[in-house]
């Protein structure tokens, strides 16, 4: 059983929770990376909430995708459906354990994607009520062409509700693409003082960024748990000296 | 003037103006007979010249099926299954009962978002919450709630299918057995039934009288209904 849901508030849980957001091609998930990188060395114990929810309803997600069965109502509900499951499996049992839990988009991701599509932003914030506050939810705010520039040249092809074409916006996929992206920007920075962003500026360099994502996570990590379990680089120096 | 309204927020892309047609729900625990006077009221409809779609809860096109297998297998969580019926429920809502309505139909409606609400609220889901998420439902033109008491329905399971897991609610783990815990859980059920009476306007129909007897007062009250202002 889930419990009493209206959780949306600082969660009292020993654990802390990271989140990046912020469009395709801003870098969000490499800076991510580096994160949990450093945090692992440091010995934290750290959860990197992947989101594989359950077959089932990932299942429908894909089936309405595929299918272009989905109104702006049902991939809302479908979505949050989905993060409903990752939350109640991937993000509070780590969170209890008292690990850093990690994610690659949120809550704000759907907030200004569904409101692109048209869902009543008063209504899509209801119904996450149910999630948890992040720690710190960085976003990595990034001008629009940048971000073109890194997507469009190396990825496969945009997929349709991806590119929004549900909308209506264009015929021509990149087009809408584009579009899209840049009213999912709006979106977000309407949320930066909602909610308390912390913006990161994505268009510096990679160290520079990471510098300051580690800066402020450090400040928000006092008293977390650290692992006993030795760091890799002991163990493999000690494997080593015991085959000598 | 729109004849329909929304609950809440609505849904994105609709136009209420162009929703002819009249949407009846029946609501009531498990076992008092709601199908059965869906099948004679749609019968009855028919029969007068009114084109009629009967639908039901947990059928949707797109998540029918997996939802089924969901509550077979009940590994999901709480507040994943309240949406996950709420997924199943705006997919009919738009793809069968939005459309029947613009064409003029009556929509029958064995349960709407009370019975999804007062079983997400039995699994702890919080009530104000789940208002809002519900917040882009139509509003039925009439709820008649099938209200028995709980002595009545234990006596027609046993007469019918016996208990099953989910209608006694055993996920709940709240009695020894099955029979406490089928007591249990829809005596809960009919108190959170009990609480939407009044704040959702539902007509109660006492179902612990004969199938004749209540279906002649249904009957009577979907006419007066559907002659009150045309289709």
């Amino acid at each position: 059983m889930s419990g009493g849901m209206k959780m949306y508030g600082k969660h009292r849980f020993p654990g802390r929770l990271f989140i990046v957001e912020g469009i395709d091609g801003s870098g969000k998930s490499t800076q991510l990376m580096l994160l949990q990188k450093w945090l692992e060395s440091e010995g934290y114990v750290v959860y990197f909430s992947e989101w594989n929810s359950s077959p089932l309803v990932q299942d429908v997600t894909k089936r309405g995708k595929k299918k272009k069965m989905l109104t702006p109502m049902t991939f809302s509900l479908i979505h949050a459906t989905d993060f409903a499951d990752r939350t109640e499996h991937h993000i509070i049992p780590p969170l209890k354990a008292g690990s850093v839990v990690l994610a690659d988009r949120y809550v704000y991701t759907a907030f200004a994607r569904d409101v692109v599509r048209g869902v009543s932003p008063k209504w899509v914030r209801e119904l996450y009520a149910f999630a948890v506050k992040p720690t710190v939810a960085f976003y990595f705010r990034t001008p629009l062409d940048v971000s073109m520039k890194r997507i469009l040249g190396g990825r496969d092809a945009i997929k349709y509700y991806e590119a929004g074409m549900d909308l209506g916006l264009s015929d021509d996929i990149e087009e809408s693409f584009q579009l899209f992206q840049g009213r999912i920007v709006e979106e977000y920075e309407k949320m930066v003082d909602e909610f308390g962003l912390v913006v990161i500026d994505a268009t510096r360099s990679i160290e520079e960024q990471q510098a300051e994502v580690r800066k402020i996570v450090s400040q928000a990590l006092t008293g977390t748990k650290k692992t006993r379990i030795r760091r890799w680089l002991d163990l493999t120096s000690l494997a080593k000296a015991s085959q000598a | 003037m729109a004849r329909f309204n929304f609950f809440g927020e609505g849904l994105p892309g609709i136009d209420l103006e162009e929703l002819k047609g009249k949407l009846i729900v029946l609501e009531g625990t498990d076992g008092v007979g709601r199908s059965t006077h869906i099948g004679l009221l749609k019968l009855w409809l028919e029969n007068h010249g009114h084109a009629v779609l009967d639908t039901g809860m947990t059928r949707s096109a797109l998540a029918g099926k997996r939802l089924k297998q969901a509550k077979e297998g009940h590994t999901l969580g709480g507040t994943t299954m309240s949406l996950f019926y709420a997924t199943d429920f705006a997919d009919r809502l738009e793809n069968e009962i939005i459309p029947a309505l613009r064409a003029g139909f009556i929509v029958l409606t064995d349960r709407y978002i009370y019975s999804l609400m007062a079983r997400a609220i039995v699994r702890g889901s919080d009530p104000e919450w789940l208002r809002e998420v519900y917040g882009f439902a139509l509003k039925p033109d009439a709820i008649f709630y099938l209200r028995v008491k709980i002595d009545d329905l234990v006596t027609r399971v046993l007469q019918s299918t016996g208990f099953d897991y989910w209608e006694s609610g055993m996920d709940l783990h709240m009695g020894e057995d099955m029979y406490e815990s089928f007591v249990r859980y829809q005596r809960w059920l009919l108190a959170e039934f009990d609480k939407m009476v009044d704040g959702y306007g539902f007509e109660v129909i006492d179902a612990s009288r004969g199938i004749e007897e209540v279906f002649e007062d249904l009957r009577e009250k979907v006419e007066s209904l559907v002659e009150r202002n045309g289709t």
